[in-house]
């Protein structure tokens, strides 16, 4: 544990990503097999379960350290941090253990298999052999909420230059739903038929975000332009007969979209598409918010897949007759692509998403203006010739968004945030006016610089006028516009309305609240764009 | 006699009505004692100060032409009829807690404190009253400092380590106190001290008054900077981004305070190193500090007031918070001290 909670705080001590790349290296080039599979692991998302119920976690510290629950939880909420708290509140260990991180999961896993009467000891024996840091990422691997400033992208780099590989190689091999137990380091990293996996996605390719005018971009002949939809990322993969659905985040959903099934009717095994998962009215997409009811179930009930079944709108193709075609230009992959689609009936679960075609930047400006009539968010610029990279890649794809809704909003409501901003107001309340009263509709937590966050901080602190618990009611009197990508109807809230994304796009000094926005304009807006 | 008679809380601070006199106020008064010399303790505009024979030299260096009156640790003054002494509170030199007896009452004003001796300022002197005023900016069980040697060999093996890289050290630390603490903590490193204006200024003002500081450099426009290379620099965390931190080029970057405990702030910081130096008492030793008052009642200013005066009511204390307007400068502010 000792050397991988000195690579923790090796990595929190520096910004710098070559530096983070560099002790990274040193790690995957020194730790044994079996910690360095779980070091890519743990880096890679894939988490022991938690195998403590942290109610107990936290009862079990505050008696440790000696103080009320309350106290700990009102610590808690300060730190925002669970195994950051309990690590700093308990008392000095008596011990100075030293198990590989491997054996330290180990023992926590089969914490699993005891009563929990038994847990306690087994665990207050654990910290007292664990320093501060020890304890913080030990209590991190406990709570199953292990995350650390480190991107998956570094943590491949790292790891192709500890064993001498590619990086596009080591991050295709980390793909895939494997775990420390499915494999070894030798068969994960090392050995010749790791790509033989069926299930394994490619890598996903990520655009930028284009600030610039898009005649920056050259001629517009260069470039292939598309809706981006507000879905889901997704990788369906037809391989053997089988099928795969891959999310961004490397999350099998395959069992989500059980629709996807029927696409091993209709295409060949070996083809692997890259596209949009939407919830879909047979002519185009529905909200987000249907889509959204489908996401956070593993088994979908018959009425949800009846009110909202969903397709892939492809737009890539990463893979035909099995062969791996990330290298060909975007403007071939696409030509097959269409071939492959071009026949599919109406009702196939796979769709092309459609090209747009433009005559210039401003007309192609025209259409990105109606991008919400076709419930999508903006464009997508893509290279003709830009292979499929790994990750981003600066110049080769760019998202054009729309420009965020605004609303000028008064704030009533302030809270202080946690973990990086414990000790700054970061959370707050917004409301419009409606007569003389104001009506509560949203909270936004971005947005504003540090700088800000401090000076509306102590305007807070003097203009508090009630308290209810950790949120503080204060005098009606700061401005803020209020961006957001979306509003739905929403009988939960009081003003009838949800947003999606809201966030503060500008501190309005030069308002008063008699400036700010009514309901009746926010109504407005739900009946154009909800 | 009513317990709230010898000190009241007013708009304009902490007032004594049998001395006409206020403790630290906000606002401008005729006659006010100040505790130390942070700016949101010694504020501009009042008519006359009193303050300890360290603390009134650096007020007159940061306030101008003021009209101050200096006291010893321990000496008592009358004042109408309240008798006040001053007496060390371990917080910055000079720094001092502030006594008040009004007929056989006694009061004590905390202004900010930490005990046990940092080998500079004069160490805190409990002193026993009815009622204390005391600060609570880290009253939460997380905070908890280490012993000051070993978080002094954590920056010099930081700073030893860069010298070794060839590449300066720029630590981040405020002018008046920490930086003094951190000269005396790191006077035997690996290599020559530069200082930032805003630190050697106060640094003049403590030499002169005979405080035992190791030498500096002060980076001037003029300084030839590379001849030091490998050298730690103390400055201001404001002079951090600023044109004038460029000359060090690629140096790594640390700062010292308390909030440096929690990794979330030390993360919004964005430096490379931080470090947990404060000069205001951890959880044990605020808890150590009230009980040896032999107070029963407690007001609490700065920080997680709410949280600190619940725990000590269930504690037995009798405990309130008052709203003060400390803490809003310099080394408490949001996530420095
Ligand atoms: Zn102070
Ligand atoms: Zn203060």
């Amino acid at each position: 544990m000792k050397r991988f909670a000195a690579l923790f705080t090796q990595l929190d001590q520096t910004t710098k990503t070559l530096r983070k790349t560099k002790i990274l290296r040193a790690y995957f080039e020194s730790a044994p097999d079996s910690d360095k599979l779980w070091a890519a692991a743990l880096f890679s998302g894939r988490r022991p379960k938690r195998a403590v119920n942290t109610t107990r976690l936290r009862e079990w510290a505050a008696e440790q350290a000696d103080i009320p629950l309350w106290l700990f939880e009102d610590t808690y909420a300060i730190v925002g941090d669970l195994a950051e708290t309990i690590a700093l509140v308990l008392p000095p260990p008596n011990r100075a253990d030293d198990h590989s991180l491997t054996d330290m999961i180990a023992r926590l896993r089969s914490l699993s298999a005891l009563d929990e009467s038994e847990r306690k000891p087994v665990i207050l024996d654990l910290w007292d052999g664990l320093d501060q840091t020890e304890r913080m990422v030990f209590n991190k691997l406990l709570t199953g909420g292990f995350r650390i400033g480190v991107s998956q992208k570094l943590m491949t780099r790292a790891l192709a230059q500890a064993v001498g590989r590619d990086e596009a190689e080591i991050a295709h091999r980390l793909m895939g739903d494997w775990t420390p137990d499915s494999t070894t380091w030798h068969a994960l990293i090392e050995a010749e038929d790791a790509s033989a996996d069926l299930s394994r996605p490619y890598p996903f390719a990520l655009a930028y975000q284009l600030d610039d005018p898009p005649d920056s971009l050259g001629s517009l002949d260069d470039w292939q332009a598309e809706w981006k939809w507000d879905g889901i990322r997704g990788q369906l993969i037809l391989r053997e007969g089988q099928h795969f659905t891959w999310s961004r985040g490397e999350e099998l959903m395959t069992d989500r979209f059980p629709e996807l099934a029927r696409a091993t009717d209709f295409l060949p095994p070996g083809t692997v598409l890259d596209g949009e998962i939407v919830a879909w009215d047979g002519t185009a997409p529905l909200p987000f918010n249907d889509l959204q009811k489908r996401i956070g179930r593993k088994t979908v009930p018959k009425k949800l897949l009846k009110e909202a079944p969903v397709i892939l709108l492809a737009y890539d193709l990463l893979e035909h007759q099995g062969q791996d075609m990330r290298d060909q230009p975007l403007a071939q992959r696409r030509a097959t692509l269409d071939a492959l689609l071009a026949a599919l009936p109406e009702d196939a679960p796979v769709r092309a998403s459609p090209l747009i075609h433009a005559n210039s930047w401003d007309d192609l400006a025209a259409i990105r203006a109606k991008a919400r009539d076709h419930r999508s968010e903006g464009l997508m610029l893509k290279h003709r010739e830009s292979p499929y990279f790994v990750g981003r890649k600066k110049g080769d794809w760019w998202k054009w968004k729309l420009d965020p809704l605004t609303i000028d909003a008064v704030m009533i409501y302030a809270q202080a945030g946690h973990g990086r901003r414990a000790n700054l107001f970061t959370d707050f309340t917004f409301a419009v006016r409606d007569g003389n009263a104001l009506v509560p509709f949203t909270k936004a937590y971005s947005g504003l610089t540090d700088a800000e966050f401090r000076q509306i901080t102590q305007w807070v602190r003097k203009n508090t006028t009630e308290r209810f618990g950790p949120v503080r009611q204060v005098t009606p009197h700061h401005v803020f516009e209020i961006a957001f990508e979306g509003i739905q109807r929403s009988p939960r809230h009081k003003s009838g309305v949800a947003l999606r994304f809201p966030r503060m796009a500008r501190w309005r000094q030069d308002l008063s609240i008699s400036d700010a926005d009514t309901l009746d304009h926010l109504h407005d807006l739900l009946d154009r764009y909800g | 006699m009513t317990c709230a008679s010898v000190l009241h809380f007013t708009e304009r601070g902490i007032f004594c009505p049998a001395g006409e006199f206020y403790i630290d106020p906000w606002r401008p008064v005729d006659r006010a004692l100040i505790t130390h010399a942070h700016a949101d303790h010694a504020r501009w505009g009042h008519r006359h100060y009193l303050a300890t024979h360290g603390t009134v030299p650096v007020m007159r260096h940061r306030l101008g032409d003021i009209t101050a009156e200096a006291i010893s640790y321990g000496e008592k003054r009358k004042i109408g009829d309240a008798t006040v002494s001053f007496h060390p509170a371990g917080h910055v030199p000079g720094s001092a807690q502030i006594r008040v007896e009004v007929g056989g009452e006694v009061w004590v004003v905390s202004g900010d404190y930490k005990l046990g001796p940092d080998g500079l300022c004069e160490e805190f002197a409990p002193v026993r009253c009815h009622s204390f005023i005391s600060e609570c900016t880290f009253g939460l069980p997380v905070f908890r400092w280490q012993p000051q040697p070993l978080v002094a060999q954590q920056i010099l093996d930081w700073w030893q380590a860069n010298a070794d890289e060839g590449r300066f050290s720029l630590l981040g630390a405020y002018s008046l106190g920490k930086a003094q603490r951190l000269l005396h903590m790191l006077r035997d490193g690996p290599g020559p001290i530069l200082t930032h204006g805003a630190v050697e200024n106060v640094n003049e003002v403590l030499r002169a008054q005979g405080l035992p500081l190791p030498d500096t450099i002060r980076v001037t426009p003029d300084l030839d900077v590379k001849g030091h290379k490998g050298a730690l620099v103390i400055a201001p965390p404001s002079a951090f981004g600023s044109s004038w931190a460029r000359r060090f080029g690629q140096a790594s970057t640390g700062f010292a305070s308390g909030w440096m405990q929690l990794r979330g702030v030390r993360r919004r910081r964005a430096m490379d190193r931080g470090f947990v130096v404060s000069d205001h008492a951890d959880w044990p030793e605020l808890h150590r500090a009230i009980t040896e008052t032999g107070a029963e009642n407690i007001y609490v200013t700065h920080g997680y007031t709410d949280i600190f005066a619940r725990h000590l009511n269930e504690a037995g204390f009798n405990a309130q918070v008052v709203p003060t307007e400390f803490g809003t400068d310099e080394d408490e502010a949001e996530d420095a001290a």
